[in-house]
């Protein structure tokens, strides 16, 4: 199976000044409007403790089930009482949907920007060492080619069961491992381009270590194209961990993440939607977010293939 | 095609690693909480326990092929039943999706190609923009609170066997199908429009027009053919992403199929199930590639292997 045939990968990066980048940069809508919206969730993730939440955990037998809007009334104990809503409700063990599906964009943001960073950063060293170093190449790619024919979710789903408890470090190993052989054949291929050139030639005639020349003259050209590749492994991997929480693989049921409160609201769907609803919505804005930021950055970043896909 | 199998070796190879690599000792599973050490020793003597790790996968191999894929450690059934019996929904929802995904995608990628700025060109750059930023399943749940809940039309979960009637079977696979298309059509319309793009710039293309053919004949044979290279290779590339999400829609639409059996067996820790599912779903998608490379002699008389 040849599989870097349909890649769009994103070689050689022209020589533009960087004073042109920026005069274009304003004019790119998706960037904008991609980095405002993540910006606000970042915001409401690191913001979460200061915006009207309740403990996201806290169980109230009392208010199970209620919906969006539903009045809150507490009694304290020397007799006054305080009113509060749930702004979207609580699910069957009575939490607050409204702090949960706040707190929960924490772990989507850790899950992404984590898993991103290390694949980016482990398929960087291999695809490095595989494109410059001739007879690792062939081995590297096999291993990397049986990787990709096992479907990604399938793969994360089948790494979370290799572990006894699931956790954040366990969700987060399971996710990047399906995303490296895509980070390593995109390096390589840079690095495979890169490598022919007379300045990298040039760099070796004059007996610079291998070393150096993968730092100093191959690893920039490889630059551009990872930040964009590092975008779509961040929304992808906020995807697959939502995916996996909802089925019950994932982080572990407790934790508020917006793939376990859609799956806590599963068994009453047909009643009370909003479980699902809320947190859908952020994660999709979320990633939406996210992959227009990715486009855009191509689109910036490497002129060739803009708006042709 | 000689490339397909050191492929699936490697799968096969990470695939028994897998097993290998969990904490637990297969036998004593097998054998239970009340089993002696006796038991447990006969138990890993029969399963080929006790040889060294490369001869355990020349054996494992060798009974894969034979399709024997052992015991489920949680069902009690071989696991090759416990497959046999679950294959019928998911080939049933996965051959619903692509044909589904590509009649709907392929036309609407040309169209968005042949009439470049228009709205429709728009609708199907937004589609596939927001395609691949909405899970499956929430498209699951919207669709199913429409056109299930709110409305009626359509059962809200479940599945009917073939053999009870083509009728019900229909009617429960048509919300899950749309479901899983919704992302495949979001992925093959963006690659046709491209594709379609370059073609419709090409010489030929101008020449057809110049001697005065209608537009249909232009796009179906002189533009979409020479197409067709980049949409199949496309439709056999998203076979992963329909794997991942016939996982995830059977658990939304509660479908008994393979891919409800993969997350209880993930759930029960249950390996060599898990193992078989994964290897079996693997190759599929190996195969399915190979037969995509396949029709590119057709496609394309250039290539040759």
């Amino acid at each position: 199976m040849n599989g870097a045939r349909v890649e769009t990968v994103g070689v050689a990066i022209p020589a533009e000044r960087p004073a042109a980048r920026a005069w274009r940069l304003p004019r790119n809508r998706s960037v904008w409007i991609g980095a405002a919206v993540l910006a606000v969730i970042v915001a409401i993730a690191g913001l979460a403790p200061y915006l009207g939440t309740t403990d996201p955990a806290a169980i109230d037998p009392v208010a199970r089930n209620k919906r969006p809007g539903a009045e809150r009334v507490i009694t304290h104990d020397d007799g006054t009482r305080t009113a509060s809503t749930f702004r979207m409700g609580t699910d069957s063990l009575g939490r607050d949907v409204y702090s949960r599906v706040i707190y929960g964009s924490r772990v989507s943001l850790i899950v992404g920007i984590t898993v991103a960073l290390i694949s980016v950063a482990v398929g960087l060293v291999i695809g490095l060492l595989s494109g410059y170093i001739r007879w690792l190449d062939g081995i590297v790619m096999r291993v990397m080619d049986g990787l990709m024919s096992i479907p990604a979710i399938l793969l994360a789903i089948a790494l979370v069961s290799l572990s006894r408890g699931t956790g954040l470090r366990t969700v987060i190993l399971a996710i990047v491992i399906p995303e490296i052989p895509r980070v390593v054949r995109l390096v390589r291929a840079v690095v495979l381009s890169v490598r022919e050139e007379p300045y990298v030639e040039a760099a070796r005639a004059l007996g610079a270590p291998t070393a150096t020349v993968l730092a100093r003259h191959v690893l920039p050209n490889t630059i551009a194209p990872l930040v964009v590749q590092g975008t779509f492994v961040c929304a992808s991997a906020i995807l697959v961990e939502a995916i996996l929480s909802f089925l019950g693989v994932g982080i572990p049921p407790e934790t508020p993440t917006w793939g376990n409160i859609m799956a806590e609201g599963r068994a009453l769907f047909r009643i009370l939607p909003h479980n699902i609803l809320f947190p859908s919505l952020f994660l999709a804005a979320t990633v939406l977010a996210v992959n227009m930021l990715g486009d855009g950055l191509r689109d910036l970043l490497d002129p060739r293939v803009r708006k042709q896909i | 095609m000689l490339a397909t199998v050191p492929v699936m070796g490697t799968v096969a190879v990470f695939v028994f690693l897998l097993l290998r690599l969990t904490a637990g000792d297969p036998a004593a599973i097998i054998a239970g909480d009340n089993a002696t050490a006796r038991d447990v020793a006969e138990i890993r003597e029969k399963l080929g326990l006790n040889q060294p790790i490369a001869q355990q996968f020349v054996i494992w191999i060798g009974r894969i092929l034979r399709g024997d894929f052992g015991e489920s450690f949680f069902f009690k059934k071989t696991v090759a039943e416990l497959i046999l019996g679950r294959l019928e929904p998911t080939l049933a929802l996965s051959a619903c999706t692509i044909v589904l995904a590509v009649l709907m995608a392929v036309p609407l990628g040309v169209v968005a190609a042949w009439r470049r700025g228009s709205w429709i060109d728009r609708f199907v750059m937004g589609l596939s923009v927001l395609g691949f930023s909405v899970p499956v399943f929430v498209i699951g749940y919207a669709l199913m609170y429409l056109f299930a809940i709110q409305l009626g039309w359509l059962p809200v979960q479940g599945y009917q066997r073939l053999a009870d009637g083509v009728g019900g079977f229909l009617q429960r696979l048509v919300l899950p199908s749309f479901t899983l298309a919704i992302i495949y059509v979001a992925l093959i319309a963006r690659i046709t429009r491209a594709s379609v793009l370059e073609v419709l710039g090409a010489d030929h293309v101008r020449t057809a027009r110049a001697k005065g053919l209608a537009e249909m004949p232009v796009l179906l044979r002189h533009v979409l053919r020479n197409a067709a290279v980049p949409i199949v290779t496309v439709i056999g590339f998203g076979v992963a992403l329909l794997i991942g999400g016939v996982v995830v829609t059977e658990s939304v639409f509660a479908i008994p199929g393979l891919g409800r059996l993969t997350v209880d067996a993930v759930l029960a820790r249950d390996y060599p199930t898990v193992q078989a599912v994964v290897l079996l779903f693997s190759a599929v998608y190996v195969l399915i590639n190979l037969l995509v490379d396949l029709t590119y002699t057709v496609l394309d008389p250039r290539i040759r292997y």
